[in-house]
């Protein structure tokens, strides 16, 4: 039973790990990279869940009659799109941000904040 | 031919212009297309909000696939009234634009500011209109990432880090949404809204759907910035530009807050919401502290943008509050206060905006004397900040009123205190602006004028407003009624 739903534990696992650094890590590129690990956690989890046991691929074919579920595998190709605009728009911030404050480090740019 | 694509015109009509208006690159072109666009997007809410009140729900099928399998738009009286809000502001304030962000921002970056306001109106849209809960993940990122852009234009270089940590509480809550809708989906088979409703209840008694909404709720109440996940909302609307501001504390929250009425009401069901999961003891619970603890920070400010925010915060306390009750008078207290608070803080960050263009400042020193200098954009200030008080004849005390009411039907006569409380803080803070502004006199050093006429103009018909919905609540308190009836008695 818990063995059988390995894929889940596989993605609270990588779920949890981007989580921790988005919140522990103080440089912003980490930050981002930790943000993209939770993002692809729940991509694993909608395409493990549309894989039906036994099924095949979704392309129509005689003889088969169980397929998989194509649908959340379609709708991660969105989520991926939406993965990678946060991702560009999140690394050009940082890119800003390291132009104004010289840093990337959250310590630095806070000191710098308190000091002027 | 055009009234029965209505629903998908609310969306296609600025999302489309987007686009558009950046290959005209010209920033003066640029703004008149932006504006053209946003009435006709408010036109479209009026005749949509018009067709339901005649005919009923609109369901509108897109691309032609029948739902539950294609995508469906679907419009009643709830959705229509959030659109009409999210599409009266979007309208006045890119009339309010055209002047504010050629002073406020370089010449290159000022097409780009229209096009993410632009993307950010159809996002926004989109959300209010679909019928589908993934489009609901999609359109509420076109409008989370048109809104980081927008809040990084800010003049101020703390705008980058409000906007990288509003980027990252943002993605987190959309990413969150986006589980519970995958955990809804494998135990339902389906995304449409109207589906979710009807197949929710065979299967509500497991913990994948106990998981599923709480991932959903956590992930919604980030977005509209609910105490205490409300960490990004203060320095993204104190540092972005004062257009950005004005719209985004407008409609951003306020949208979200529609999400959440319409996953936990209509898709979830009152009886699982509140009966099976303690929702309405924690949102009570948090609206409480809402009100309280962001109001009083809101005391201690001293820019003055930064005081409204965590004013808004306060405020979404009241909207959730009414929520929690789970009633309909308790909803439509809510929904009333979602379309006076955005007429109210929209009108006071409009009116910022006129203090930041004449004096390049939104810090309490600049509203020095500024009863004097600038009496018509100061009373504007007042009378919107008389509306967050709750003073009678204001669009505030309507909402107020309802909700102290929601709450005693309830028995929980506690809670009209905790209302008043809240009142009183908010005419601490806003005495605060009064005595600064008609007891201190002006700096003679700099000569300040009142704000150009293309901004006041903008600013005192919002305010005009809340004074007009504060006298005549019969459309108001209509809508809202039957947007919560509508809400509430979903499709069962």
């Amino acid at each position: 039973m818990v063995l059988g739903l390995y894929n889940y534990w596989i993605v609270v696992l990588l779920m949890m790990t981007g989580f921790y650094i988005v919140i522990a890590h103080g440089n912003l590129i980490k930050k981002v990279v930790g943000l993209n690990i939770f993002q692809t956690s729940v991509i694993i989890m909608y395409v493990s869940m549309g894989k039906v046991r036994d099924g095949a691929p979704p392309i129509l074919t005689d003889g088969v009659t169980l397929y998989s579920n194509p649908l959340p595998h379609v709708l991660m190709l969105t989520a991926i799109v939406v993965g990678v605009a946060t991702t560009a728009l999140a690394l050009s911030l940082v890119i800003r941000i390291n132009e104004a404050y010289g840093s990337v480090e959250e310590e630095d740019i806070h000191t710098q904040e308190q000091s002027s | 031919m055009i009234s029965a694509n209505l629903p998908a015109l609310q969306v296609i009509i600025p999302l489309l212009a987007a686009p558009l208006a950046f290959l005209l690159r010209k920033p003066r072109l640029v703004w008149p297309f932006a504006l053209l666009t946003t009435v006709l997007t408010l036109l479209v809410s009026i005749g949509l909000l018009q067709q339901v009140l005649d005919q009923g729900v609109i369901s509108y099928a897109m691309g032609g696939w029948s739902p539950p399998w294609g995508i469906e738009y679907r419009v009643d009286s709830a959705n229509a009234f959030v659109a009409l809000i999210v599409s009266a502001m979007g309208a006045i304030v890119m009339f309010y634009a055209g002047t504010s962000i050629r002073h406020e921002l370089p010449e290159h970056k000022q097409t780009l500011f229209h096009v993410a306001y632009l993307l950010c109106l159809a996002g926004l849209l989109g959300i209010v209109v679909t019928g589908d809960a993934f489009n609901v993940f999609v359109f509420l990122e076109v409008s989370s990432l048109s809104t980081y852009i927008m809040v990084s234009l800010g003049a101020n270089r703390r705008a980058l880090t409000a906007t990288f940590q509003y980027l990252i509480m943002g993605t987190l809550g959309a990413t969150f949404i986006l589980i519970g809708v995958g955990l809804m989906y494998v135990m339902t088979g389906t995304l449409n809204m109207v589906d979710l409703a009807q197949r929710l209840p065979e299967v509500a008694e497991t913990r994948t759907i106990y998981s599923a909404f709480a991932f959903v709720t956590v992930g919604v109440c980030l977005k509209l910035a609910l105490f205490p996940l409300h960490g990004w909302l203060p320095n993204a609307y104190a540092y972005a530009p004062s257009v950005a501001t004005a719209f985004v504390a407008s409609t951003a929250t306020k949208v979200a807050i529609y999400v959440l009425l319409r996953f936990v009401l209509t898709i979830f069901g009152v009886t699982f919401s509140f009966n099976t999961m303690p929702l309405g003891q924690i949102l009570m619970v948090l609206a409480i502290l809402a009100i309280l603890i962001p109001s009083t920070v809101a005391i201690y400010q001293t820019n003055i943008k930064r005081l409204f925010a965590y004013s808004s915060v306060g405020q979404v306390g009241y909207i959730i509050l009414g929520i929690s009750f789970g009633t309909v008078l308790g909803v439509s207290a809510g929904l009333l206060h979602i379309f006076n608070h955005a007429l109210m803080k929209g009108g006071i960050f409009l009116a910022l905006g006129c203090l930041y263009y004449r004096t390049g400042s939104v810090q309490l020193d600049a509203f020095r004397g500024l009863g004097k200098t600038m009496p018509w954009t100061m009373a504007a200030i007042v009378v919107g900040g008389l509306g967050l008080v709750g003073v009678p004849l204001t669009a505030g005390f309507i909402s107020k009123w309802y909700l102290v009411m929601a709450a005693l039907e309830q028995g929980y006569w506690p809670l009209a205190v905790v209302v008043l409380a809240g009142s009183l803080l908010a005419a601490v803070y806003l005495w605060k602006l009064v005595e600064m502004a008609y007891f201190q006199q002006p700096d003679n050093a700099t000569e300040v004028r009142e704000a150009p006429l293309a901004l006041l103009l903008p600013t005192w018909l919002v305010i005009a407003s809340t004074i007009y919905f504060g006298i005549n609540t019969d459309l108001t308190i209509g809508v809202a009624t039957l947007a919560a009836e509508t809400l509430i008695e979903g499709v069962r």
